[in-house]
């Protein structure tokens, strides 16, 4: 079975082209892109087995042996977040059935949110960083199509800027991958990290290793390269909002995390300096702009970049608990940002409006939304012992141990601020006079809560189950800590 | 051989910045082809220019021609060549909802200010 970690990403690859042949059969559609995602669970989590009973594993294509052919590699890290991928995708699948609209069903809407899972998986595991490359642009071309379809004006004004920012970092990216190749003269990532390592990082990998925080750092919004994330995001529609805040930004967090551990090990002071001071004001910014608005979709967008800081800077420590406290803390947001835009969808589609001013008293009407939202609320800003909270722990943990103080306090602080963002919209929409409510169907509200609930309880029982993730964790963490594992994986002769 | 390359690069790369950072919306996507073609160019310049055979196996030569930069430029001109169809198509469907390709009258939020 060493063909085991392919499964994930060639699965829905699969079915995304079967799809393509049923456009007008939307049932179908709908059941057999569940039905390619299941598989692909199936293939995750017993990936995720594999690689616990028998470490990091990893094939190269056409059998050329690694350096020379394109390696995939699973480790514990990407293998995890490959679940979390599908999982968060399953339920974005069930909850479109009934908020998308069947006219946008009817334009390859499954088949586009299929491929982009092939790129996520596909970036998440390949062990090239050229391969890497493909593996965005895979991503970012099914994310076009889903932030455009629908064809609103608004969409359309959007997807502009969103597309012509990740065509402008991916021309970037490839110029730092070419620079890259000059110096080290290799493209798989073991065996670049074995370059440096020999090289010494001389101040052009300094240079590259700053490049590099710059393509990534578009595509995972960190300060100041978030400008076109609140505008962009906020334009498609909300499963498709989950799907991007979810996952999209967390691929470029996975990316910054992969080559600061695995290349730029050497000249720490600078590189992940510059990181830390970066996600520091990430989280400072992020903050702010939760605070400003009173705009449902924007407070929850302005939380994925005060995350997006919190997990940079618990992997710019560098130490064993901030790392671990990282892959902790990314794991989680990906469930509670899912969970919440659900939410926020589901609080959208009965008030009719995402304006907080005009929302009020829903807890009399919908008291089980209510006291989900409140639940995801606590589990976002880390009150014990929901998801957030041992993430937050272990990064304030390896600061300390590093002496970053200050940064602690940042994050700390900002766990504040994030609750008082989310308590807000639970002030505004489900306290105070009941406001009169559209009328709307049950019967897709029903259908909303499903996987609502089940993404819930996931991030609660992924917080109360602690104890028992935290092996999975250590070995995630283990890989980041000491690349010799990941190298000696893919070198092996 | 390197240095003309270099400039002719650095001059793709301003006339791309120049072309992006204007008002027409056609003009940015041509800025984006000519973005893409100077890093086109650059990794066959980074790749190292020269090597006089082919890259095929055989015992007499010894200068190699890189293949790697070439593999690595088809894939990167396939996907700038799809990415920038479907601007092509996305910009004029954006003309005809809007009615301007001005990017200065797109800058709106109607939601939110």
């Amino acid at each position: 079975m060493i063909n085991l970690l392919l499964f994930p990403i060639i699965i829905p690859f699969l079915f995304a082209i079967v799809l393509l042949f049923f456009k007008e059969r939307i049932v179908l559609q709908r059941v057999l892109a569940a039905v390619g995602l299941i598989a692909a669970l199936a293939a995750s989590l017993f990936l995720v087995y594999t690689v616990k009973q028998d470490g990091v594993q990893t094939i190269t294509l056409g059998s050329w042996p690694a350096p020379f052919g394109i390696s995939m590699v699973s480790d514990m890290f990407s293998a995890l977040l490959v679940t979390t991928t599908i999982i968060i995708t399953l339920l974005v699948v069930i909850y479109s059935y009934t908020s998308t609209g069947e006219a946008r069903e009817h334009y390859f809407y499954y088949s586009a949110i299929l491929f982009m899972v092939t790129g996520v998986n596909g970036a998440f595991t390949t062990g090239d960083i050229f391969n890497m490359f493909v593996f965005f642009e895979v991503l970012l071309i099914a994310s076009y199509v889903l932030i455009v379809l629908g064809g609103e004006k608004r969409q359309l004004r959007e997807s502009i800027k969103y597309i012509l920012i990740n065509v402008v970092s991916s021309a970037l990216f490839v110029i730092t991958v070419a620079y890259l190749y000059s110096v080290v003269g290799t493209l798989n990532m073991a065996d670049i990290s074995v370059k440096i390592a020999e090289i010494g990082q001389p101040g052009i990998i300094t240079v590259i290793a700053v490049l590099m925080l710059i393509v990534f750092g578009i595509k995972g919004s960190i300060f100041p390269l978030y400008f076109w994330l609140p505008g962009s995001y906020a334009a498609p529609p909300i499963p498709v909002l989950a799907l991007f805040g979810a996952l999209l930004t967390k691929v470029g967090v996975y990316a910054i995390m992969r080559t600061y551990t695995l290349f730029f090990v050497h000249q720490t002071d600078f590189t992940h300096g510059l990181l830390m001071v970066l996600s520091i004001l990430t989280i400072i910014a992020g903050c702010i702009g939760a605070l400003a608005y009173f705009d449902l979709k924007q407070i929850v967008i302005y939380n994925i970049v005060i995350a997006v800081g919190v997990i940079l800077f618990g992997a710019a420590q560098m130490n064993e608990s901030g790392l671990s406290g990282a892959v902790f803390y990314l794991l989680h947001d990906m469930l509670i940002k899912g969970a919440l835009f659900f939410l926020i969808g589901m609080i959208i589609y009965v008030t009719g409006t995402s304006d907080l001013r005009k929302m009020g008293g829903l807890m009399k009407t919908h008291p089980s939304l209510g006291w989900f939202y409140l639940i995801a609320a606590f589990g976002l800003a880390g009150i014990p012992p929901l998801s957030g909270f041992i993430g937050k722990l272990l990064i304030v943990e390896g600061a300390f141990q590093a002496d970053h103080i200050w940064g602690s306090i940042v994050v700390l602080a900002s766990s504040l601020v994030v609750l008082l963002s989310v308590i807000r919209i639970f002030i505004y929409a489900f306290w105070g006079e009941p406001q009169a409510l559209p009328s709307v169907e049950r019967k897709p509200y029903r259908g909303m809560m499903v996987p609502t609930v089940v993404l819930v309880v996931l991030s609660v029982l992924y917080g109360v189950g602690t104890e028992w993730l935290l092996p999975y964790m250590t070995d995630a963490s283990n890989v980041l800590l000491q690349p010799s594992i990941y190298i000696d994986a893919v070198l092996k002769e | 051989m390197e240095l003309l390359m270099a400039i002719l690069i650095g001059v793709l790369f301003t006339a791309a910045v120049y072309l992006i950072l204007s008002r027409s919306l056609l003009k940015v996507i041509l800025g984006t082809g000519l973005l893409s073609h100077g890093a086109h160019l650059l990794i066959l310049t980074m790749g190292g220019l020269g090597g006089s055979a082919p890259p095929v196996l055989d015992k007499e030569a010894t200068n190699f021609a890189d293949p790697l930069p070439q593999a690595l430029i088809l894939t990167a001109i396939v996907i700038s060549f799809g990415v920038t169809a479907f601007m092509l198509v996305l910009a004029y469907r954006t003309y005809g909802e809007h009615k301007t390709d001005n990017m200065n009258l797109m800058r709106g939020n109607d939601e939110h200010d």
